[in-house]
């Protein structure tokens, strides 16, 4: 089993902006290499990477370019920014199995001054966009859209639940110095007021578009423990296609409405020795605001159809029942693919949260809903 | 292949499995994927029965009745023809015969009216629930799209 074998002992980041003037190679160097030194691990020592299908910076590239040594492990996990926790889990299970004893795992994105990817129509064509784009379903905005109006009819949702969801992330970006939304509020006003981009989503509903790059150093347990940070321990990790599941569109099922949450969820609390309610601190990924109640339903933390309901009375803010998104998250963060939620995880473990969580033990860290997605529950 | 109409719509383009669904909509036919030995409607198509593992198939002709499950409308930023278009509504409809085959389309406000804007439909007119019918719109002389009319419209 996994549990605890591995720890993640190292995180770098670049700044992020909507625009950066490197090259997302560049970035990523400059977030793996930080992430190397935060660890107090050479670089010629990286024999494992790991990384999401849709980076474009290879793993020939990077390895040449920070030094790495001989890479005897690399691996690359599909379906966008679903693959986050993966990259940290593949890198936990080669070095828990002896494939490798130093990993990487990095995410290097320049969104905010690349072109919107559903732009790009002659990908956007194959299976199964052919069923969905040409009716004017473009964006993923549109794709999560069609679901959270179901959830909202199905259960009661309504706007201010979303709302609660979009300003527990900007709370906490207000106060992170390096978050794009530092020093821009949001008021309910601000939110009921805003402009649609796909009812019942408007722009508050979406992440925002970033460029950055991240990346994280796992080691054994044994070695985190030589390591100059505290280890923060990977206690379980999971992966997540469920049964009869479409991607972005999963339309075509007993129960859209039953992510690839649910299923990461059950594999993630069969190896753990701890369940929901002993979460202190979660990192849910949040590339649209109805991705949170859905993600509350799938690992547990309430019913199904009770994920609305959750957000009331401040639960998801510091001091509530379940602090989420503790550096702003992809709402109010920056959104790189999910990569900040891992590093912010890792940040409330060693207590240098910009919003600490007091005596944070165990934290949950989640990839994309709605996708082939994975997830890691990460302990002291 | 062209992959987008004269308006700049992109034209559906279909895979191996999904051919015969375009194939029969430019007939006016809606039809479903089944399999033939176990009789089990799939959708989007592909070669194998989930169910049984059979590679035959039979392609069903649907009566065109469902209903809406859920819609979004969609506001720009979008691309340019679909920019011209919005707001506009976006269906998405459980078939009558099987309510786990749901087909995604633009809305009409009259069975008659097949080649209606795509904003026909008032967005207050919309509801959950609500009985829509099959019209197949001929978007260029190769490619026919099946579209939503909302019944009592």
């Amino acid at each position: 089993m996994l549990r605890d074998r591995t720890a993640i002992v190292g995180i770098g980041q670049t700044r992020f902006a909507k625009h950066l003037e490197e090259s997302e190679k560049a970035l990523a160097c400059r977030a793996v290499l930080a992430a190397l030194d935060d660890a107090g691990i050479e670089p010629h020592e990286v024999d494992a990477l790991a990384s999401y299908t849709m980076e474009e910076t290879d793993e020939v590239e990077l390895a040449k370019a920070i030094g790495a040594g001989d890479v005897t492990f690399f691996s690359r996990i599909g379906f966008g920014g679903g693959g986050s926790c993966a990259t940290v889990a593949h890198l936990a299970m080669a070095v828990a199995t002896g494939q490798a004893e130093v990993g990487v795992a990095w995410r290097s994105r320049k969104r905010g001054s690349g072109r919107r990817p559903w732009t790009n129509t002659a990908q956007q064509l194959p299976t199964p966009a052919q069923w969905t784009r040409p009716f004017g379903l473009l964006r993923p905005a549109d794709e999560i859209g069609m679901l959270a109006r179901r959830y909202m009819h199905e259960y009661g949702a309504t706007r201010d639940h979303l709302f609660n969801v979009a300003l527990a992330c900007r709370n906490r970006a207000n106060q992170n110095p390096d978050a794009i939304m530092y020093e821009r509020p949001l008021t309910r006003e601000m939110y009921m007021d805003a402009r649609w981009i796909s009812e019942p989503l408007c722009l508050y509903d979406n992440c925002l578009e970033t460029d950055g790059a991240l990346a994280c150093v796992v080691v054994s347990a044994e070695r985190a423990r030589d390591c100059r940070r505290r280890p923060v321990y990977v206690h379980s990790a999971a992966q997540g296609l469920p049964a009869q599941h479409h991607g972005m569109v999963n339309y075509w099922n007993d129960d859209p409405l039953t992510g690839p949450a649910w299923t990461a969820a059950r594999q993630l609390w069969k190896t753990a020795e701890f369940g929901p309610e002993d979460v202190d601190v979660a990192q849910i990924y949040d590339a649209f605001t109805p991705l949170i109640p859905l993600s509350l339903e799938g690992y547990g933390f309430c019913g199904r159809g009770e994920g609305a309901a959750f957000t009331e009375g401040g639960a998801l803010e510091s001091g509530g029942r379940l602090p989420i998104n503790t550096g702003g998250g992809g709402l109010s963060e920056g959104y790189v693919h999910g990569f900040n939620l891992i590093n912010e995880g890792v940040k409330q473990l060693r207590g240098i949260s910009t919003a600490q969580v007091p005596d944070a033990a165990t934290c949950l860290v989640t990839a994309g809903e709605g996708v082939p997605t994975s997830a890691l529950l990460l302990r002291v | 292949m062209d992959t987008m109409t004269a308006e700049g719509l992109l034209l559906p383009w279909p895979d191996d499995d999904g051919e015969p669904f375009w194939e029969h909509a430019r007939s006016g036919e809606l039809r479903i994927q089944a399999c033939a030995e176990c009789g089990r409607l799939r959708f989007p198509p592909r070669p194998c029965c989930p169910q049984c593992g059979s590679f035959d198939d039979e392609w069903r002709l649907m009566s065109g009745r469902g209903r809406l499950w859920s819609y979004v409308i969609a506001h720009p930023p979008l691309l340019p023809a679909y920019a011209e278009r919005a707001p506009y509504p976006v269906a998405l409809v459980e078939l009558e015969e099987d309510p786990r085959i749901r087909l995604v389309g633009t809305l009409t406000n009259s069975v008659r009216r097949p080649g209606a804007p795509w904003n026909a439909v008032p967005p207050g007119r919309l509801r959950i629930g609500a009985p829509v019918q099959a019209v197949f719109q001929a978007v260029t002389p190769e490619v026919t799209v099946v579209r939503w009319a909302l019944c009592n419209g």
